[in-house]
């Protein structure tokens, strides 16, 4: 079984888990920083804030996701799933929590405009449209080779009013939108917010956005109970930057007989060296403001990342999943995009529901892991499943891979 | 004790600010690296800074981002780095190293500054390792008897100045603008403020940089810093140039004129 987490506070006042966190930025960056940490921890103590969050939450982006049983797959895969549906979502994916909860910091903090750095666009296209209800300016940073690969979502930021801009810097995805959107931020940062992503960056980004987004776990946990009459088994979640599968863990973390299983991108494999696996495939280092699992190589450069999931291709990893990891409290696997993409067509054929391609990774994790928790259990696990998004965006990456589209 | 103290005494005793120079170790080979280090120093630039390319710099505009490329392509390692600081110390100059942190954390924070030390440089410039996360880097730069700049902004509170010098040896480096390296047509209206608000909570020299790249804004600086930092302008000599020569040629020319600046101290 799982061992307990360490005790003591984390993170710590620093924004440090375990080794792992802290604040690797130029020092620019700190007042506002600071700013933002102070706003955040006012705003968590806040009945007006929490219940102007709540509303948006529910009123505007459709939360709680319903949780599905998801039968005919559960059936091919010999475990009982429970579908989060975060797919289900205004703007189509988790991310859309996230931006709300800081879209509505960055109104408190005075500030009348925010960047974004996005893989897939799925956090580009929340972002774009929370600056749109919320009236600021918007900028989105997209890796060249991402604004190519999703170019719908491209057109669906435009569209809202925000400016997309191209990044042919360095390998020319998200890790270098990220870089192009810190520069940003350090030239702007008095009238701007850098509305992160993803559950990585300096302190306090990945203790904030874990907290934006930790509904899903809130959630799944009481529809668990509900349904079922306990809680899962095992929680299964797709892990890029980390912000579904810290948002799905959260709540399950004091529950030390809930499994918590986060699939990495494997790409071509671990062993090819193309890949996306930071926790499995990387080693600890500093990268985009953060001490954390990165793809690196002995000099510490950066490595480019491979997947055909956009969303989860970046060298690096949350702090909170490289401690959950250190700790034992969470098991962290590749899924290889071959697998993944069987999965997706799985759901597709089964259940009439497109998945993301990242969150196909966290059904092909499942999957792996059924016939090993249903020996270990002696009986049908049930596993909930984080559906971190819907796979509109990826119908093209989808079809190609399938062959399916019709030649022009 | 500071071991880059002794430029500083020296401009001082001419009754001027210091020149450091900035150059990618590798680029665009790391001879050719070598090369104009020396000739930078040649043409009057007391401080080389030597920075280690890094594959993600958030701190550096365009041409120091396109220099890095293309040294990291050319397969410069840390070690070559170390090289070039130790080839262009024996001139007799005074080399410090600018750095990302992750290359030194994997090289081994200690094992690194045993190595800058044995290789003659003076110590280390971190742009993104403030003091509240650097234990390990002041550990090893005691031990090594390494100096440390870290940075300061206009945008630190009173306070972050104060713990930030306290925390450095040799001289602070003041960044000029809120932005990323790039010479820019203008001197910033934001660096003397800020470099008087540092005199307020410190004795420490300080070195302003960004955004500087010809004479005229030196002598500007000059006129109320302790060293003029130059970066992109330089490299953008290299870049530009259709050959080494050129570059080189390049290189002494604008380095003369910065030196020049330096001597002129615009009161
Ligand atoms: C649908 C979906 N799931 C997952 C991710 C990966 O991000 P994270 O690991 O932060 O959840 C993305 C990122 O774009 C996404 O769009």
């Amino acid at each position: 079984m799982s061992a307990a987490p360490a005790t003591g506070q984390v993170p710590d006042a620093a924004g440090h888990f375990g080794r792992f966190g802290g604040r690797f930025v130029p020092e620019a960056l700190v007042a506002a920083l600071d700013e933002l940490d102070a706003a955040y921890r006012k705003a968590m103590g806040d009945e007006d804030f929490l219940a102007e969050f709540g509303a948006l939450l529910r009123d505007y982006a459709g939360t709680p996701s319903l949780l599905y049983e998801a039968r005919r797959f559960s059936a091919q895969i010999g475990a009982r799933v429970l579908l989060k549906r975060e797919d289900l979502n205004h703007t189509g994916a988790h991310k859309v929590r996230n931006v709300l909860g800081q879209a509505l910091l960055t109104k408190r903090m005075g500030k009348r405009r925010v960047i974004a750095e996005t893989g897939a666009g799925q956090h580009g296209v929340a972002t774009a449209t929370a600056a749109a209800l919320f009236d600021l300016e918007c900028v989105v940073y997209m890796g060249q080779v991402d604004t190519e690969r999703q170019a719908l979502n491209v057109a669906r930021m435009r569209m809202l009013g925000a400016t997309v801009v191209p990044v042919t810097a360095g390998s020319r995805t998200l890790k270098d939108a990220m870089n192009e959107a810190m520069r940003d931020w350090v030239a702007n940062v008095e009238d701007t917010h850098y509305l992160i992503g993803t559950a990585a960056g300096p302190h306090p980004f990945p203790e904030m956005v874990r907290d934006f987004v930790r509904g899903i776990g809130e959630e799944a946990r009481r529809q668990c109970l509900d349904l079922t009459g306990a809680l899962p088994d095992a929680v299964a979640a797709c892990v890029g930057g980390g912000s579904n599968a810290l948002g799905i863990f959260h709540a399950f973390v004091p529950d030390t007989g809930v499994r918590l299983y986060g699939f990495e991108a494997g790409g071509e494999g671990v062993d090819t060296g193309r890949h996306a696996a930071s926790i499995t495939g990387g080693s600890s280092g500093v990268l985009h403001g953060t001490r954390t699992y990165v793809l690196q190589d002995a000099d510490g450069q950066t490595i480019e990342s491979h997947s055909i999931s956009a969303g989860l291709d970046y060298p690096g990893v949350g702090p909170e999943h490289a401690w959950l990891h250190d700790t034992g409290r969470a098991t962290y696997l590749p899924v290889d995009d071959a697998d993944a993409m069987a999965a997706f067509e799985l759901l597709c054929r089964t259940e009439g529901v497109i998945p993301a391609i990242e969150s196909a990774h966290a059904l092909a994790g499942a999957r792996a892991i059924a016939p090993r928790l249903a020996e270990e259990l002696g009986r049908e696990p049930v596993i909930v499943v984080n559906l971190s998004g819907r796979g509109d965006k990826d119908v093209h990456t989808a079809g190609a891979y399938f062959g399916i589209l019709d030649k022009e | 004790m500071s071991r880059i103290g002794v430029a500083f005494d020296k401009a001082r005793a001419d009754g001027r600010a210091v020149l450091v120079g900035c150059m990618p170790a590798g680029f665009p080979t790391v001879e050719g690296s070598i090369a104009a280090m020396k000739a930078m120093v040649e043409a009057g630039v007391d401080v080389i800074e030597v920075e280690i390319p890094y594959s993600d710099p958030v701190m550096d505009g365009p041409v120091i981002q396109k220099a890095s490329d293309i040294a990291l392509a050319g397969g410069v390692r840390v070690a070559d780095t170390l090289r070039a600081v130790e080839a262009v110390a024996a001139t007799g100059a005074s080399v410090v190293t600018m750095t990302y942190w992750n290359p030194i954390e994997q090289y081994g924070v200690d094992a690194f500054a045993r190595d800058m030390a044995a290789a003659g440089g003076t110590g280390l410039v971190t742009p993104d390792l403030i003091p509240d996360e650097a234990a390990e880097w002041l550990a090893a730069s005691d031990a090594h008897g390494l100096d440390r700049t870290f940075l300061v902004s206009p945008s630190s509170t009173d306070a972050r100045l104060r713990m930030t010098a306290e925390h450095c040896r040799g001289f602070v480096y003041a960044t000029a603008i809120m932005g990323v390296t790039g010479a820019r047509a203008q001197t910033s209206e934001a660096a003397p403020v800020l470099v008087s608000r540092l005199r307020e909570v410190t004795d420490i020299p300080v070195g302003v940089g960004l955004g500087v790249g010809t004479g005229a804004q030196a002598a500007t600086v000059a006129g109320y810093a302790d060293a003029v930092i130059v970066g992109s302008a330089l490299v953008r000599c290299v870049l530009d140039a259709p050959d080494q020569a050129a570059g080189l040629t390049a290189l002494r020319k604008l380095s003369a004129e910065l030196a020049d600046g330096v001597r002129n101290p615009a009161r």
